[in-house]
């Protein structure tokens, strides 16, 4: 049961209740869907970005608690920050979600760290790193991406 | 026939059934694994265990046309598998029984060999909304070859065939097949087979069957349900994976083509030209899975020297109890309701995310699935993207049903 508490922490099932920028943003400049064949779960991602810059990023869509949880997190660290370290966030919440980094990788990006505990649930890591894929597609004009390649 | 006191199966005789299968015996971390997952694939008894491994040990060598010991005693193995299997199914002629990986090669094959010549443009492949992807993508590329249409009968909320939809299609369409599932694998709903088949044969429509459910939850006599096809796996009826029957009418086999080429299933070969071998053979190239056939001849012995019918009520008994736990719960919607269910209990809980409760099921050893189960027509149908699906075989027990109650009941209050 440890292993569980840590995978739903407190942070997680607050953010699966209450999803930040849960919305759709008809004034994106970019969007994209993020798919998992495995569940049918889809979400889809929406950024508003301005001079280089993440002004706004929402999402819609269905999932469990985990890719949900991953996804309002992401809205918040992303919110303001450059393209470019955007893309290094990313490439940290990766590592650290699959394992490719000490578990204290992620203190520098605040409550992503709650993620953290999916490491231990193979079968659950793609269900966190949907909403990410999502955010990489908008970016790089791909309209919808999918977790099975 | 089922008998009324299904509850009561006498402790020896469930607890006999259960000890033939060793993979249940053991804990997943410190629970008992309670194995919900049986739609999915059941487990193997000893038995099907014991004839794959002493085929290998003793009698392995590739078949038909070796002239030493070992080939024959693997060819009459594999024969001998093919004619427990038509025995076991009630086909007339052990020729009828073709050898596949499973229902979908089983599928395939009839999509390619046999409706593929026959459709026209225009053409209907009538299907149900209630139909394993299995059941749905071979007759889509054949329809795209073909210029045909894939036309789907709908279902009802109960999760039953709308068989007034299902007869108004037979007449007012030009179908030219129909194939749809005994036993649904995601909803456990059982369709009025007979019925079907007698609206398809009254409207002169050739049928396919998918029994990869049925065949372990209901006694199955294609003789007497008169269907053209009937397709199914081993590793859904106790035998191992990878190996699968499609049976077939005599006449129709025949007349159909190869569906792949290569060895074993020749007459004779020259660059001028090959002539094939009847069916079976016609449709088996290449070296079979020779042990994968010796298995599931030895899953349909030791199923058919069961005591069946009981262990099917026992099995009922096992689904409305779980049904019933399961919908004492707040937040917990049964999906699929049909009058008529086998094995299979999906649900929704409102707060928990069908993976959500499989994880936390799973760390109480408990294994269910979780998703679409390959029917996502289905769930679209519903206005959802999956359930949680417990589905039990004949050896589960009581205790376990009520561990999965239990256990879900934990999930809701962690969710609410």
């Amino acid at each position: 049961m440890d292993d569980l508490h840590e995978l739903y922490q407190e942070v997680i099932l607050e953010h699966h209740k209450r999803p930040r920028n849960f919305r759709a943003l008809p004034q994106c400049s970019h969007r994209a869907a993020g798919h998992n064949p495995l569940c049918g779960d889809e979400v889809e991602v929406y950024l508003a970005v301005r001079d280089g810059r993440i002004a706004e990023v929402t999402f819609q869509g269905q999932g469990c608690a985990i890719s949900r949880a991953s996804a309002s997190l992401m809205t918040e660290v992303l919110t303001g920050k450059r393209i470019e370290e955007a893309h290094k966030v990313f490439a940290q919440v990766k590592d650290a979600l699959t394992g490719n980094a000490p578990e204290a990788g992620m203190d520098e990006i605040g409550e992503l760290a709650a993620l953290q505990g999916v490491r231990r649930f193979p079968a659950r890591i793609k269900c966190a790193t949907l909403p990410w894929h999502a955010f990489e597609a908008a970016l790089d004009g791909t309209r919808r991406v999918s977790t099975e390649g | 026939m089922l008998v009324d006191n299904a509850q009561e199966i006498a402790p020896e005789t469930l607890a006999e059934v259960r000890g033939a299968f060793p993979i249940l015996g053991q804990k997943i971390g410190d629970h008992p694994l309670v194995y919900l997952d049986n739609a999915a694939t059941t487990q193997k008894p000893l038995a099907v265990i014991d004839a794959v491994t002493r085929y290998y040990r003793e009698d392995n060598a590739n078949i038909h046309r070796g002239v030493h010991a070992l080939s024959q005693r693997a060819t009459s193995a594999y024969e001998d598998a093919r004619a427990a299997v038509a025995r076991f199914i009630g086909a007339p002629d052990t020729r009828q029984i073709v050898f596949t990986r499973g229902t979908t090669e089983a599928v395939n094959l009839v999509a390619w060999s046999f409706a593929r010549p026959r459709l026209k443009k225009g053409d209907v492949i009538l299907l149900t909304e209630m139909e394993h992807h299995a059941n749905i993508v071979p007759w889509q590329l054949v329809a795209e070859a073909t210029g045909a249409r894939v036309v789907p009968a709908p279902v009802t909320d109960a999760g039953e065939v709308d068989m007034d939809a299902f007869r108004k299609l037979l007449e007012r369409e030009p179908v030219a097949l129909a194939a749809f599932v005994y036993i649904s694998n995601s909803l456990g709903t059982v369709n009025p087979v007979e019925t079907m088949l007698a609206a398809a044969r009254a409207a002169g429509v050739p049928t396919l069957v998918d029994a990869a459910q049925a065949v372990s939850q209901r006694p199955v006599d294609v003789a007497a349900l008169d269907c053209d096809f009937l397709a199914f796996s081993g590793h859904k009826l106790f035998g191992p994976t990878g190996i699968g029957v499609l049976y077939g009418k005599q006449a129709h086999l025949e007349a159909m083509p190869p569906y792949q080429g290569g060895g074993d299933m020749i007459a004779n070969v020259s660059f001028a030209g090959t002539t094939f071998k009847g069916p079976p053979e016609r449709f088996e190239a290449g070296t079979p899975h020779i042990a994968g056939v010796v298995g599931l001849g030895a899953a349909v012995e030791w199923f058919e020297a069961q005591p069946r019918e009981r262990l099917w009520a026992h099995e009922d008994a096992l689904v409305r109890r779980a049904t019933e736990g399961l919908a004492g719960i707040d937040g917990v919607r049964i999906v699929g309701t049909a009058r008529e269910k086998a094995s299979v209990v999906s649900f929704l809980l409102a707060d928990a995310h069908p993976h959500d409760i499989g994880t936390f099921l799973d760390a109480e050893g408990i294994a269910i699935r979780a998703g679409h189960h390959c029917c996502q027509p289905l769930m679209t149908r519903y206005g959802i993207t999956g359930t949680a699906r417990a589905s039990f075989s004949i050896y589960n027990t009581m205790e376990e049903a009520d561990r999965l109650v239990t256990a879900v009941r934990r999930v809701a209050r962690f969710f609410s």
